[in-house]
């Protein structure tokens, strides 16, 4: 009787050396980068008293404040719808092409993907400042910005959905006769429009937040007035505010939620 | 029957990138509305070969004609249009399952408009009408609005059928069509593909792992072993001693 040709899993397969050395290198790194920024997760503890102060003078929301940030509040919003389809749009030709199953060119990919990479290296808070500097103070800066900002964070996150698709129908619609393009718009995008629509909603609430940031380097939007109500100590006029942000990322997700249920 | 091949194969070999063989000096012509069943062990090159006939595997020499043509040269629109005129069921339906059954049996017309009217889904009446008499012949016009996942897999695979029908194809392949499917369920689709063999005239090839369904339904049987055929004949002169050697590994 001969043996069977079992395969010999190799030495690394057999002791998981990868997985193992992954591991360690994480915990190594997080050590590591702990110790060089320093990091003193005891003093989160031992200044707890001024958060908790802060929280107080807090407590008692200037209603009153409330019609005055509607306007302001209503443009963030519009920046934020703005910006993030602006970037969307442009995002989803850029994630078709990097999209490991679609594009079978590896320099074209590859290239592609390095443009993402990079615009998403670009820090947003970078991208205002520049903006605001070639367009001047206003809401212009800040749609550009999150435009940018969307872009980058869009074409990732929707070049990964795409590559989970079950390819069977494209190669039906191959099969038919069928161009590039209605081959996309016919076993693609159904399979993955419901993912996107929701990470585009989870998009737009990060570029609400990120447009009250961006507010703080004259972008417009609330985020002039909310930093004027931390400048002037004017807490219960920053309660508001948060309440108002609050607000309307509740209505976000709500919408998100019940746009996937329906699209499913 | 006529006596011109539709499909024709000369010298046809195909190794696949890693090296492996996928087809093995390939001879043999397919009359023009045949119905055709290659049988054989899993690996035996039944899919590879069925999909070197509508280019979607591209074979490494030899060459394959279709209607006198030899098809190697087609590139992009005429590679469309070629296969426009052959149809391709799957093992595992691969209809558009989030759609309709309309929309999916409208899909298999696409190739007869320009990409913006595919996109902007401006199909004609008469297209419309074409996909309801094409689900007339497979019997699932009840079901035309119903969303594909919510069909079961034999209705699925007919909706398969009605988008092929879609293209007004001269050749179907059928790439282990009932492999997923109950025997009841097994001997309808079979019926059907049988039909528009015989009513329409298309040319049916078909890859089946079932000897009794290869003898049931063939006109002629073609057995394949590691991608080169081993055997070939019409089905008067099967018989059942062949077809278990087909099946013995050797
Ligand atoms: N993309 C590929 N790359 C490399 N080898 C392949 C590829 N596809 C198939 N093969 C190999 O080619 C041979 C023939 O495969 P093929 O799929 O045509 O067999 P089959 O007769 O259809 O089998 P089954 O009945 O299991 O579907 C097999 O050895 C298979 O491993
Ligand atoms: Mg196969």
């Amino acid at each position: 009787m001969t043996t069977p040709e079992i395969p010999q899993r190799s030495w690394s397969q057999r002791w998981h050396v990868k997985g193992v050395g992954w591991t360690a290198l994480l915990v190594a790194l997080l050590v590591g980068s702990s110790k060089m920024t320093g990091v003193d997760v005891g003093m989160f503890f031992s200044n707890f008293d001024q958060f908790t102060n802060l929280l107080v003078r807090m407590s008692q929301p200037a209603w009153s404040y409330v019609p005055i940030i509607i306007q302001p509040l209503y443009e963030t919003i519009q920046m934020a719808i703005l910006g993030t389809t602006i970037g969307t749009v442009f995002a989803v030709p850029f994630a078709v092409l990097a999209a490991s199953n679609l594009v079978h060119n590896q320099w074209l990919r590859g290239i592609i993907r390095l443009i993402l990479d990079l615009v998403r290296t670009l820090p947003d808070l970078l991208l205002a400042a520049i903006f605001v500097a070639i367009f001047g103070i206003g809401s212009t800066a800040g749609v550009i910005t999150l435009a940018i900002f969307s872009f980058g964070m869009i074409s990732k996150l929707f070049y990964e959905v795409i590559e989970t698709i079950d390819m069977g129908p494209l190669e039906a619609m191959e099969s038919v006769g069928a161009s590039k393009v209605t081959i996309i718009w016919y076993a693609v995008l159904p399979q993955i429009m419901n993912q996107f629509v929701s990470y585009f909603l989870y998009t737009l609430e990060i570029n609400v937040r990120a447009s009250t940031v961006l507010g703080y380097l004259g972008a417009g939007g609330i985020g002039v007035f909310l930093q004027r109500s931390l400048s002037e100590f004017d807490y219960n006029k920053t309660a508001v505010i948060i309440l108002a942000m609050l607000v309307v990322v509740m209505v976000i997700d709500g919408v998100s939620n019940h746009l996937r249920r329906v699209l499913l | 029957m006529d006596q011109q091949p539709i499909i024709s194969f000369k010298n046809v070999n195909k190794i696949y990138n890693n090296g492996t063989v996928g087809l093995k000096d390939i001879n043999f012509d397919i009359p023009r509305g045949e119905f055709l069943v290659v049988v054989g062990l899993s690996g035996a090159g039944k899919s590879t070969l069925l999909r070197t006939i509508n280019r979607m595997h591209e074979i490494s020499s030899g060459e394959i004609t279709i209607e006198d043509e030899p098809i190697s040269s087609y590139k992009g629109q005429s590679l469309r249009l070629l296969r426009r005129k052959i149809g391709m069921i799957f093992q595992d339906f691969n209809l558009i399952k989030r759609s309709t059954v309309q929309r999916n049996v409208l899909s298999g017309r696409v190739s007869y408009y320009p990409t913006w009217k595919s996109v902007l889904n401006l199909f004609s009446a008469a297209d419309k009408d074409r996909a309801i008499r094409a689900l007339e012949r497979v019997n699932l016009t009840e079901k035309l609005y119903t969303r594909a996942d919510e069909l079961s897999g034999g209705q699925q695979q007919r909706v398969a059928i009605a988008r092929t029908l879609m293209q007004d194809p001269k050749v179907i392949l059928a790439d282990e069509p009932v492999a997923s499917l109950d025997p009841l369920t097994t001997q309808t689709v079979m019926d059907i593909l049988k039909r528009l063999n015989q009513e329409d005239g298309i040319t049916v090839i078909v890859n089946l792992h079932s000897v009794a369904l290869a003898r049931q339904y063939a006109d002629r049987i073609v057995g394949l072993r590691a991608g080169a055929v081993v055997y070939d004949k019409e089905i008067a002169d099967v018989t059942e001693a062949d077809l278990t050697k087909i099946y013995q590994t050797a």
